[in-house]
């Protein structure tokens, strides 16, 4: 699947101007400041507003060129707004059956309580919007999106409203959503973590612009973008759990460079789970490190060295396997190791954190 | 009370029933174009809509007259047709009262649709319902307060006029005599006894229908509601 959107914008102080073809599979994360134009793109994609300048495509179909405007209602969209706007006038179940009612049985790709399932709103069905709070209200707000059976959901910071722990309990059920179904999301955000946690893809705009645009992992440890020199910059790697140790309190993922030692998580064996390696948490050495407190030593190969934010640190690229991973050192300790592309040498990684609960 | 008195609150009571639900049919889109336009004409035509809150109800009675009588203007066309001229029957009642009342039920629906918001409709497009079926199923229930509003005021307004029913309708008992002409007619002939028991009817209606208007708002959940918190 794939979506075609080419879109110019000019109004006093910002410009929009954005030609690019995505990839549609998984969670693709338009990411990047306030104001740079993510939901001008995303309103754009729903056709909520008419931009003139604009062609947006999907799967061949065009739903708006400069002949054609398809009105929102007939473009397979799901929409998730910002703040969750339930319709005051129905109550959960009422809420949830608005668009499940409107799709043909034929065209429906969830069903009623396998959307009430995913989302936890068993026991919210007879409640009125106003008896929620908000992190239940913005789940049934999803929910409601997928049973509308969309083929393209659209997700505009669906989280930013929340506060921390509404988020930390409705990112479990968003990352369920994405293994449970097919069904493909674009995810506008400007909270790395969100993004490091969820997406497959990064879209990065800057000041209406496209700076880049790839695999999650590719464009984080690009050391020419702005994320890898972020506080909280670093990779995403894919791992699948291998084994428990419960005398020490751990688990075992494996991943393409090796193994990881992480805290022991409530997981089966064989399931796959995202890693989160920050860049400030990975050191390097030369030799195999001997009598380290730290467990997780990886062989690796330097692939590039890049002057980081802080004039007394450098940005190191690094292959582990088939996994990319940053490292920040200081710029004197790159030096006296004389690290160069293509240097093979050892990470440690102080502290690898698991991105699923 | 007296037949008649009572022939003339059934009139009363039909004009202002019918004057409000063709009101409430035919204010429906002109106020959700005043809610929604960015025309340049909306301004006038609020003010236009709003003339009747403060013309005195003789001036109305009046013009109509001269307009639709059988040698006005509209009277002329009518009769080009064959139709009766409307002056001086229950169809001339009705088109003054339509008049009279007009603001009364515009103005309601006019603030409830905007105060929707785009929000609710927004999300109704994008769970697939269409323009007119976003109007039905979303902005008219999350507007009803407005519609109940709207009809509660013209019903009550309607019930209550006198100059232009009295101007249009010619006080002809059995026809386009209203409640509030018949107590004019008692007062002015000193029956006080049938002034009041007609005159204390009306009070009680009106009461009652404001009590369950209010009732009903207080109780009842309208408008949009979008949260934020930010």
């Amino acid at each position: 699947m794939a979506l075609a959107l080419s879109v110019a914008l000019s109004r006093p102080g910002f410009s929009l101007r954005v030609d690019t073809e995505l990839p549609i599979r998984g969670v693709t994360a338009l990411f990047g400041r306030s104001g740079c134009g993510k939901t001008t793109l995303l309103r754009c994609i729903a056709g909520l507003d008419r931009i003139a300048a604009a062609r947006v495509c999907f799967n061949g179909e065009v739903w708006q060129d400069d002949e054609h405007f398809l009105p929102t209602h007939r473009r397979s969209v799901g929409y998730v707004f910002q703040e969750p706007s339930l319709f005051a006038h129905h109550d959960v179940r009422g809420n949830l059956q608005f668009g499940l009612t409107r799709v043909p049985p034929a065209q429906r790709r969830i069903g009623f309580d396998e959307a009430v399932r995913l989302l936890g709103l068993e026991g919210l069905l007879a409640r009125r919007p106003e008896q929620l709070s908000g992190g239940q209200r913005q789940r049934v707000a999803i929910a409601r999106a997928l049973l509308a059976s969309p083929q393209l959901l659209l997700m505009d910071e669906p989280l930013s409203s929340l506060d921390a722990t509404s988020k930390a309990q409705i990112l479990p059920h968003l990352e369920r959503l994405h293994e449970a179904l097919s069904i493909p999301v674009i995810y506008v955000s400007h909270a790395l973590g969100e993004v490091m946690r969820l997406a497959d893809d990064l879209v990065l705009l800057e000041a209406g612009r496209v700076r880049a645009a790839g695999p999650l992992q590719l464009l984080l440890t690009r050391t020419d973008l702005p994320l890898g020199n972020l506080d909280d910059g670093g990779t995403v790697i894919h791992g699948v759990i291998e084994a428990h140790d419960p005398a020490y309190h751990l688990s075992f993922v494996a991943i393409s460079g090796g193994r990881l030692a992480i805290s022991m998580q409530p997981l089966p064996v064989g399931h796959r789970v995202r890693v989160r390696i920050d860049a400030r948490d990975v050191s390097l050495a030369l030799e195999p490190p001997q009598r380290t407190s730290i467990t997780n030593i990886l062989s690796a190969t330097v692939l590039e060295l890049h002057a980081d934010g802080d004039p007394a640190q450098t940005l190191v690229r690094l292959q582990v396997g088939d996994d990319l991973m940053l490292a920040r050192v200081t710029r004197r300790s790159a030096v006296q190791l004389e690290l160069a592309a293509g240097t093979r040498l050892y990470v440690q990684i102080k502290s690898a954190a698991l991105m699923e609960p | 009370m007296a037949g008649a008195d009572l022939t003339a609150l059934w009139i009363s009571l039909r004009l202002a029933a019918i004057t409000t639900a063709l009101l409430l049919v035919l204010c429906t889109p002109l106020a959700w174009w005043l809610a929604s336009t960015r025309s340049r004409a909306r301004v006038p035509i609020d003010a236009m809509v709003s003339l009747p809150l403060v013309l005195p109800p003789t001036v109305l009675g009046f013009y109509l007259l001269i307009l639709l009588g059988p040698a006005g203007p509209i009277g002329r066309v009518l009769r080009q047709f064959g139709l009766a001229s409307p002056v001086f029957t229950f169809t001339g009642l009705v088109i003054g009262s339509m008049l009279y009342s007009l603001p009364f039920v515009v103005q309601p629906l006019r603030d409830a649709f905007e105060a929707l918001g785009p929000r609710a409709l927004e999300v109704a497009a994008t769970l697939r319902a269409s323009p007119w079926n976003r109007f039905i199923t979303v902005a008219v229930p999350l507007a009803s307060r407005g519609f109940l509003t709207a009809a509660v005021l013209s019903f009550a307004h309607t019930l209550g006029e006198f100059g232009v029913v009295l101007m249009i309708g010619g006080n002809i008992p059995g026809r386009t005599q209203t409640a509030s002409i018949a107590i004019y007619n008692h007062a002015e002939t000193l029956e006080y006894g049938a002034a009041n028991r007609l005159s204390a009817t009306l009070i009680l209606i009106a009461f009652v229908l404001l009590l369950g208007v209010y009732t009903a708002t207080r109780r009842g959940r309208g408008g949009v509601r979008v949260w934020r918190w930010h």
